[in-house]
């Protein structure tokens, strides 16, 4: 079990990158010149401008987080991914395609007011507004490891309450079988949903779904903050979902609706490309991508081009113990 | 009306395109190393070297039709640079997946290459460029004699090769391959008279 590796000490502050210093990388990239960079340079050129080249993003206009209260998990036995990184390489299609994008093109992202409706097959459906989700459930700091189909990961400090909190206050029906989520469509907010270029040709709203037992199982996170603060809009702000023994692309972010369902919901990426992206998702190091293997991945942590950092993948991210009976008899490669 | 360049006027311009193709691949790796590329410095050399690299095919390309239809006959000068630079970024792309994505695990790295289709092409396409840079000097050119042109009439096939890596390499961002790929059509385009006479040529050869 996860917790059995955790040792209470102090968290590695050392790792994480100065914040202008990150910022600042985006010049560095287009200052690189026009052959190779083109193609870098037409893809944040579409929003940020190609005149402010050499501009420093204003401070004020990142978004700004504030501290949580929450009980901290100490630190990990892996090596946190520092925080710089966890912000500023993400797969947001809604705020662009390329891992730079939404730490760039969220920062304006509205976070307050928010409304996460629980509805469906449940005897008590309910509203969260904002100041909810960080007063109803008590919070806790959970670190887990995040492994993205992309064959690459973080280990990210997540904050967050129980999912299973959130179902058992919903009281769901003996028909509520499986959980279907749904991102804010709001294409004035994330650019990625009015431009078919920056957002990748997905049909918005991303919608993502659970049996309801996968979201019963204590490890599933709904998440409000990393690194002790609340979510950057980039990472999901203000709350998004963490099943870190699937890959990344179940964790739906941004979440605005949670409907409780007979019928296995339809899910974005396995609508888009049913071959490549299955319904459960599952960390499988023996069941390959068509496009690639997912026998080992890149983690992420610090240090650049020559840090040596591919390991193998673990069945279920290494959270068999506590996930594996949830698919007992069940052919994971058909049910990849 | 044709435009000329002054003879002395070749070096700088030469000189120009070394540093516009290097100086962006120096700048690349040196922030790499620092980390200083976001979070995935892998991933970002990977996308750059392979769109550089796609850039400067394309480019090369372009300079035989522009020089005849701008009657710009210098740009020719350019076009074994351009080429053989479009060479050393796929070469940076290859060798950044071999040392920095699979990490030397050559095992991994050839069931790759033969495992996942986008791969393999991308890997034939580098292949056939390796030929063409191989054999790019005035020396060669001139013992192969009329078998230089044919091999090196391979680009338009390299091109299309890359083209086809790129859209097959992408998750759903199919926008920007298509937009590459349609700069490709426009370029065969541009040569459709010498593509048509290859044809023609198989044909009547294939009736007699």
């Amino acid at each position: 079990m996860l917790i059995k590796r955790i040792s209470p000490s102090d968290c590695k502050e050392s790792d994480v990158t100065d914040e202008r210093i990150y910022l600042g990388r985006r010049e560095i990239i287009k200052a690189m010149g026009f052959f190779g960079a083109g193609s870098l340079l037409a893809s944040s050129a579409a929003s940020a401008g190609i005149l402010d080249i050499f501009g420093e993003q204003p401070q004020s206009n990142l978004f700004q987080q504030s501290a949580l209260d929450y009980s901290p998990a100490g630190a990990s036995a892996e090596e946190l991914t520092p925080e710089a990184k966890i912000t500023g390489h993400n797969n947001f299609y809604e705020f662009g395609v390329e891992k730079h994008q939404p730490a760039e093109l969220a920062q304006s992202f509205k976070v307050n007011p928010w409304q996460l409706k629980i509805s469906g097959e449940v005897e008590n459906p309910y509203t969260l507004d904002y100041d909810d989700l960080h007063t109803t459930f008590s919070l806790e700091e959970r670190i887990y490891r995040l492994r993205c189909v992309e064959a690459w990961s973080m280990v990210v400090p997540w904050i967050g309450f129980s999912l299973a909190e959130l179902v058992k206050k919903a009281k769901p029906t003996s028909r509520a079988k499986y959980l279907a989520f749904e991102t804010l469509y709001d294409p004035d907010q994330m650019p990625g949903q009015k431009s078919r270029r920056l957002g990748g040709g997905i049909d918005y709203p991303y919608i993502e779904g659970l049996r309801i037992d996968e979201a019963m199982n204590p490890l599933a996170l709904m998440s409000v903050g990393l690194y002790g603060k609340t979510l950057p809009p980039q990472n999901g702000a203000p709350v998004r979902l963490v099943v870190p023994w699937k890959y990344g692309f179940k964790s739906i972010k941004s979440i605005v609706g949670i409907k409780f369902v007979e019928r296995r919901p339809p899910t974005t990426w396995n609508i888009l490309a049913p071959n490549e992206y299955g319904f459960y998702a599952n960390v499988n190091p023996a069941v390959d991508h068509p496009r690639w293997s997912q026998a080992s991945e890149r983690r992420i942590t610090s240090g650049g081009l020559f840090a040596q950092n591919r390991i193998p993948t673990l069945p279920f991210n290494g959270y068999g113990e506590q996930v594996a009976e949830m698919y007992r008899g069940m052919n994971l490669r058909k049910y990849y | 009306m044709a435009i000329k360049v002054p003879r002395k006027w070749i070096p700088i311009l030469k000189a120009l395109v070394h540093f516009a193709a290097l100086y962006p691949l120096i700048s690349l790796y040196y922030a790499a190393f620092q980390d200083r590329l976001g979070g995935d410095p892998v991933e970002a050399v990977i996308h750059f070297t392979g769109i550089g690299a796609l850039n400067l095919l394309l480019l090369s390309l372009l300079l035989s039709p522009l020089a005849k239809k701008l009657q710009m006959a210098f740009l020719i000068q350019f076009r074994r640079m351009i080429g053989l630079y479009a060479f050393v970024y796929g070469l940076c792309h290859v060798l950044n997946f071999l040392f920095f994505e699979v990490q030397f695990d050559l095992q991994l790295f050839v069931d790759e290459v033969f495992k996942r289709p986008y791969i393999t092409v991308g890997m034939a396409a580098f292949l056939l460029l390796l030929a063409l840079a191989a054999t790019s000097t005035h020396k060669i050119r001139r013992k192969m004699r009329e078998r230089w042109q044919t091999l090196h009439n391979f680009s338009y096939l390299i091109a299309l090769l890359v083209v086809i890596h790129f859209y097959w390499s992408v998750k759903s961002e199919i926008v920007e391959p298509l937009l590459y790929a349609s700069v490709y059509v426009a370029l065969m385009a541009l040569r459709r008279h010498k593509l048509q006479s290859w044809v023609r040529r198989k044909h009547s050869l294939n009736k007699s």
